[in-house]
């Protein structure tokens, strides 16, 4: 175990300077290629916001559900085929009737796997869109487990979307946008220390209509009563939509000069000049509700036909609140609510004194550790300390060219590390000191040393990275950083431990072979 | 020579010892519970600084008392100008509740404050980290049982485990005792205990291991004390430097790890505890001998 080929250590030495220069690198203010990896620190380190979301996909699905039933009908009519007494129940169950004598044939449609328009087949997820049960001949249908990740993952897709464009608009430096599960997106914002603007932002759905108001004080089959977004008065609102958000060009906060105050002016697209057009043609004196998310914002009436595509909406803004209108309008509306379940904001002082006190730590302990081992083995302890420093660098190095995120509680494992790195080293220098009582000769006591705990520290490594494995797929964040430091001290604790320090020994060993007591 | 200490004399002591130590855990965790912080039982947590020596923690508390928002708790936190601030999860779907607080602390105390840190954490994540942070330690006491299986024999893996749920448990005891705070990082530190613990016990039974092969008329009581003995001086190093590093970042590395150094340290404690005293015992216990370890090459 104490021979090394010239080859051997030339390796070792080169490995080790790669990422002791790697390691460097963090400290080296450059852009040039060697040294531009740098480590990231955690939002919990430079500070920064952490919003998890979650897409509300019920009423969508309900939504979607309800779509289908005129699609069923039109379908099933093409083949002469009446369907009816469509009916929705709470947990989203679509049923529906056929003749007796018909059952057989809707069936055998709902369940064809080519070209099946109404009940889509997924080959790769070998599913329908749709399962369904028959009672006589009543059929229930239910979107399949496949049938809703479709749903949910074009949802997720749009909402991400959506959202990406309205943190960008905010202009937050390096937001980190990015799915998680089915239904949920994970936004980071660096940096951002009071994320409540975000938040307002990203918790509006911003689905715009334009619509008439109509005369009267009760719902019919064909409007709904509606609330002002001051809560001012309420009024009975069309349900047909002149024009919604999708028509929108660009939208822009500005003054209005003639009565000084904060409106959103708008541009439409063809389409929607068009239509408002018409509308404001055809409705003068009526007046034009614009509703967002359900709450009306202003029912201006209408005095002239407006066809350039261009207009206002007025509605006590203050410049913020217009300017956010504006933004929300250019980024489009959200395919669904999202609501924001899990929120974690550290400002950015604080950020700094984790790093400080964790470096602190790390070099306290690391100076304690160090002076230990000093005292217990004389000059193998100093081999063992040379061994930790440069172990030290390894793991940093090893993190730094992965671009891992250095969190808290990861500094807390490097210094754990520290710690347990030794152990490997002790449990050889124990055994050797054994090994010695009953061999004469040193080299072979050493060699036979290294030898027999071999098991034992293998052994003994092999439970800690376990359990840093559990903690890197069951934890979230912070701590899943701490697995990491952990998992990868271990490589580096075995690489130091066989190859550098084994090298350093079998150097001093070998040059001071007839010294009568080596360890 | 090595100074032998007769550890197995000790071994029924100690059995009653822990035996107690274990039902006192049980009884803690049972009737007092653990007190689950916002990650884990939902809610939302303020780390406030103040910048102006005249506010007071009643001044606080008092402010926020005013404005109903539902069970409050203000707490010093580290230094005299830091608090915590937590809230029950009620008020978890207003998306304006943080800036609402803050609104309401200006208000009545000036502008003399900052917020360092936020946490909200809805109930269904909550539930979910619970979940995940409880499957994790679950796993991680299943994987180490199977390692140990396949390295040694069912026998060493029965004591190894009895020994984690030893050093888990009163751990876990002693928290439910001081109403400390679980959190995430206290379940990390659960695991890197778990790993510890089987580590110290693992270096143990690979010098039982070897010594059962090498003596065949020693019985496994005396054995094991000689293994003990032979692998103490290692035991107490590594124990002392993961203490050192412990111990600094318990002292030094700020409010946020104290827990976490905390838990790990008494778990470095025990863990080192358990593989002498408890570990070790049960090999004696299941009779394990020459044979046991024979079976195992013939197969």
């Amino acid at each position: 175990m104490l021979y090394f080929s010239k080859i051997r250590i030339f390796l070792i030495t080169i490995f080790t300077l790669i990422f002791v220069l790697i390691f460097l690198s963090n400290f080296i203010k450059s852009d040039n290629l060697i040294f531009s990896k740098k480590i990231n620190l955690g939002l919990d380190l430079q500070g920064g916001s952490y919003l998890l979301l979650e897409i509300d996909t019920a009423p969508v699905i309900t939504q979607k559900l309800q779509n289908s039933i005129s699609e069923f009908k039109k379908f099933f009519k093409e083949k002469k085929i009446n369907l009816k007494n469509f009916k929705i129940n709470e947990d989203n169950t679509l049923f529906f009737e056929v003749n007796q004598d018909k059952v057989n044939q809707v069936k055998e449609i709902l369940e064809d796997k080519e070209d099946n328009f109404i009940n889509q087949y997924y080959p790769t997820y070998k599913s329908h869109k749709f399962v369904f049960s028959i009672e006589k001949n009543l059929f229930k249908l239910n979107f399949s487990k496949h049938g809703l990740v479709e749903i949910k993952n074009s949802l997720q897709d749009q909402a991400l979307e959506t959202i990406r464009r309205r943190v960008d608009e905010i202009g937050t430096n390096e937001p980190n946008i990015i799915k998680r599960g089915s239904d949920r997106i994970v936004v980071e914002l660096p940096g951002l220390d009071d994320p409540s603007r975000i938040k307002n932002l990203l918790g509006k759905t911003a689905n715009l209509t334009f619509r008439f108001i109509i005369k009267g004080s009760e719902e019919t089959f064909g409007s709904e009563k509606l609330e002002f977004e001051d809560g001012s008065e309420e009024a009975i609102v069309s349900k047909r939509i002149i024009m919604s958000g999708d028509n929108l060009l660009d939208a822009q906060p500005s003054m209005d000069t003639q009565n000084n105050e904060t409106v959103v002016t708008f541009n439409l697209d063809r389409v929607g000049a068009k239509r408002f057009g018409k509308a404001t043609s055809t409705g003068i004196g009526k007046r034009l509700a614009i509703v967002l998310d359900g709450k009306v914002i202003s029912a201006p009436v209408i005095r002239d036909a407006i066809v350039s595509g261009s207009g206002q909406i007025s509605g006590d803004f203050t410049f913020q609140s217009a300017t956010d209108l504006a933004l929300l309008l250019r980024s489009g509306a959200l395919p669904a609510p999202l609501n924001i379940i899990e929120e974690r904001t550290v400002g950015p002082d604080l950020g700094q004194d984790s790093i400080n006190a964790g470096v602190i730590a790390l070099a306290i302990g690391f100076v304690l550790v160090i002076c230990f081992m000093i005292f217990k083995y004389r000059i193998f302890g100093l081999i063992a300390n040379i061994t930790l420093i440069l172990n030290l660098f390894l793991l940093v190095g090893i993190l730094t060219l992965f671009q891992a995120t250095l969190t808290l509680p990861g500094i807390a494992g490097i210094i754990l590390t520290v710690g347990m790195a030794v152990d490997a080293n002790v449990l050889i220098f124990e055994r050797i000191k054994e090994e010695i009582k009953d061999e004469k000769n040193q080299l072979v006591a050493f060699d036979s040393g290294y030898e027999k705990s071999k098991t034992a520290v293998i052994d003994a490594n092999i439970t800690t990275l376990l359990a840093a494995i559990i903690l890197f797929f069951m934890g979230s964040g912070p701590v899943k950083g701490f697995s990491v430091t952990l998992g990868v001290g271990i490589f580096t604790t075995l690489f130091s431990v066989y190859f550098i320090a084994r090298l350093l020994t079998s150097i001093y060993v070998i040059k001071n072979k007839n010294k009568e007591k080596l360890i | 020579m090595i100074k032998k200490i007769y550890f197995n004399r000790f071994y029924k002591l100690f059995n009653i010892i822990s035996f107690i130590l274990i039902i006192l855990s049980i009884f803690l965790l049972l009737f007092k519970g653990l007190n689950f912080g916002v990650d884990f039982k939902g809610g939302t947590l303020i780390e406030l600084r103040t910048t102006d020596n005249s506010i007071k923690i009643s001044n606080i508390r008092d402010s926020l008392n005013q404005i109903n928002l539902g069970d409050v708790s203000v707490k010093k936190f580290g230094t005299d100008s830091d608090y915590l601030i937590k809230f029950e999860k009620k008020n978890f779907n207003d998306p304006n509740f943080i800036s609402k607080i803050k609104k309401k602390l200006s208000t009545s105390l000036g502008n003399g404050f900052e917020f360092r840190r936020v946490e909200n954490v809805g109930p269904k994540v909550s539930s979910e980290l619970l979940k995940s942070g409880i499957i994790a330690i679950g796993l991680s006491l299943v994987a180490m049982l199977i390692y140990i299986w396949i390295r040694f024999e069912w026998q060493f893996s029965l004591g190894a485990i009895v020994a984690l749920f030893h050093d888990v448990l009163i751990t876990l005891g002693i928290f439910s005792l001081l109403s400390l705070e679980i959190n995430l990082s206290i379940v990390a530190a659960v695991l890197t205990i778990v790993g510890y613990s089987m580590n110290d016990t693992v270096v143990i039974f690979d010098r039982v291991r070897e010594n059962l092969k090498k003596y065949s008329d020693i019985k496994i009581f005396e054995l094991t004390n000689i293994s003990i003995n032979e692998t103490l001086s290692r035991t107490i190093i590594t124990s002392a430097t993961t203490l050192l590093a412990l111990f600094s970042i318990f002292f030094f590395g700020g409010e946020i790890l104290k827990g976490f150094s905390f838990a790990m340290i008494l778990g470095v404690f025990f863990g080192t505890y358990s593989s002498i005293y408890i570990a070790n015992p049960i090999l004696v216990f299941l009779r394990v001998s020459q044979k046991t370890i024979l079976k195992e090459d013939k197969d």
